[in-house]
């Protein structure tokens, strides 16, 4: 299912976020996959996702402008495919 | 943020290693003609059961996700499956690297039931001849007995490891087929003038043909096969192969040897480039983020001899392990250029010059009785 702002997501419970100056690293346990995040935001985003009913809800309670939204959805749907992000 | 970038953030260091290579002992059954580490007998100092579980849970802590354990051969270790168990336990996934000797059908089983857990066998030919050549008498048929029992117990796909020499670079084809007839993954590295290899690289390293022949099969294949980004100096032929286009000494990897020390990387055994170790204060922490050795690495790097030349964004200079062990300036040009500076540089390099390996763990050798010959 393609990530929309009204997509329901969170970060895949078998992957782990280690913060880095340039954002963080995302270690996949199952496809062992090692991925850069390579902004603060996109970070704060992926981290708190589960606890929003929406990613427009996330990307509002993390205090991202709405001319970025377009980016951090094609962002989330580049994580959705490498599995670091899923729909729930 | 841009690829550039990235890279550029990387080469100033990370809080803790992305991937480290932790080598367990310097004992092994075979004695590889290259073997980086120059491994052979038991060190004494080797880290204690308790020791080796207090290394993972500090890697724990800073939230290192996957190791390479390596050695000497790791399996030796009476207490080798107890280590693969606490890593398991704290979520470090494990890659090890064995020459396969002692994966029977019932460790193969034991291995294939763990989690986070990737296998490697070395192999360095795809027929004995030239494999064992290099890894010694019957090394080959060890090794395809390892596959053939991961590959019974369903292991899954497991990664077989080969060092590119000049007498297997026109096998790249059938070692990727053979990899495909296991379902493993081929993973294929560079050769380094590293522990033994000081003197078999001479004779081992792929002439300048050769190197052109690996850049271009790499172009081809190198979506699907390992390299641990380690034909970076390649670049300078054209466009750039797949991976992060720099040294990850000291910034994004580095090895912690049987003894507990630090290096750079696995490549480089030479106190030159020994950080520190686990058993100083702050333990490997300290020594990651505070080394004097480490922060340097993460410095801007001096093009050297390499300014003038038009590539050296494409190259980096090549790998500083294969600069220090051919006697050459860490600052200048790869021993394999390939614009052909570093060869040009080899020609005027002291042999008394070239730095040897900090430790040798070699078994010694054993000479043939002197023939007698009696003479009137």
């Amino acid at each position: 299912m393609p990530v929309t702002l009204d997509s329901a997501c969170e970060l895949h419970p078998q992957v782990a976020l280690r913060p880095e100056p340039f954002g963080a690293l995302a270690y996949h346990y199952g496809n062992r996959k090692l991925i850069f995040l390579k902004h603060p935001d996109v970070v704060a985003v992926v981290r708190d996702l589960a606890q929003h009913a929406t990613l427009a809800d996330a990307l509002i309670a993390s205090g991202v402008h709405q001319d970025r939204w377009p980016s951090f959805v094609t962002a989330i749907s580049a994580l959705q495919s490498s599995e670091v992000v899923r729909v729930r | 943020m841009s690829a550039d970038a990235l890279v550029s953030q990387l080469k100033q260091g990370l809080d803790a290693p992305i991937c480290l290579t932790w080598e367990i002992t310097y004992a092994c059954n075979l004695q590889c003609v290259h073997c980086l580490s120059s491994s052979g007998v038991r060190d004494p100092r080797e880290l204690s059961t308790a020791q080796a579980k207090a290394v993972l849970d500090e890697l724990r802590d800073l939230q290192v996700f996957y190791i390479n354990i390596g050695g000497g051969e790791p399996m030796i270790r009476k207490d080798f499956f107890e280590i693969l168990e606490h890593a398991e336990h704290n979520n470090i996934g494990v890659k090890f690297s064995t020459n396969g000797t002692y994966i029977d059908a019932e460790n193969a089983k034991r291995l294939a039931e763990m989690n986070y857990l990737d296998v490697q066998i070395s192999i360095d030919g795809t027929d004995a001849a030239t494999n064992d050549a290099v890894r010694g008498a019957g090394s080959f048929a060890v090794a395809l007995r390892a596959m053939n029992h991961l590959r019974d117990a369903n292991f899954g796909p497991f990664k077989i490891s080969v060092v590119v020499t000049r007498h297997n670079v026109d096998q790249l084809d059938q070692f990727k087929a053979l990899a495909d007839s296991y379902g493993a993954q081929l993973r294929i590295t560079r050769l380094r003038p590293s522990g033994r290899g000081v003197d078999s690289w001479n004779e081992l390293h792929p002439t300048q043909a050769q190197q052109r022949q690996i850049y271009n099969w790499l172009l081809a294949h190198g979506d699907n096969v390992l390299t641990g980004d380690s034909f970076f100096h390649l670049n300078a032929l054209g466009e750039s192969l797949p991976g992060l286009n720099m040294c990850g000494a000291g910034r994004v990897v580095c090895l912690i040897d049987p003894i507990g020390d630090v290096y750079a990387c696995p490549f480089v055994i030479h106190d030159q480039f020994k950080a520190g170790s686990i058993f100083d204060e702050g333990g490997f922490t300290s020594v990651w983020r505070d080394s004097k050795l480490f922060l340097s690495l993460r410095e801007p790097e001096s093009a050297g001899a390499c300014t003038s030349c038009g590539n050296y964004d494409s190259c980096q200079g090549g790998c500083m392990a294969a600069k220090f062990f051919t006697g050459l300036p860490l600052d200048g040009p790869d021993p394999e250029c390939v614009l052909g500076h570093g060869e040009a540089l080899l020609q005027s390099t002291r042999i008394s010059l070239i730095p040897k390996p900090a430790m040798d763990h070699s078994r010694s050798v054993r000479l043939n009785a002197p023939t007698s010959v009696s003479v009137r």
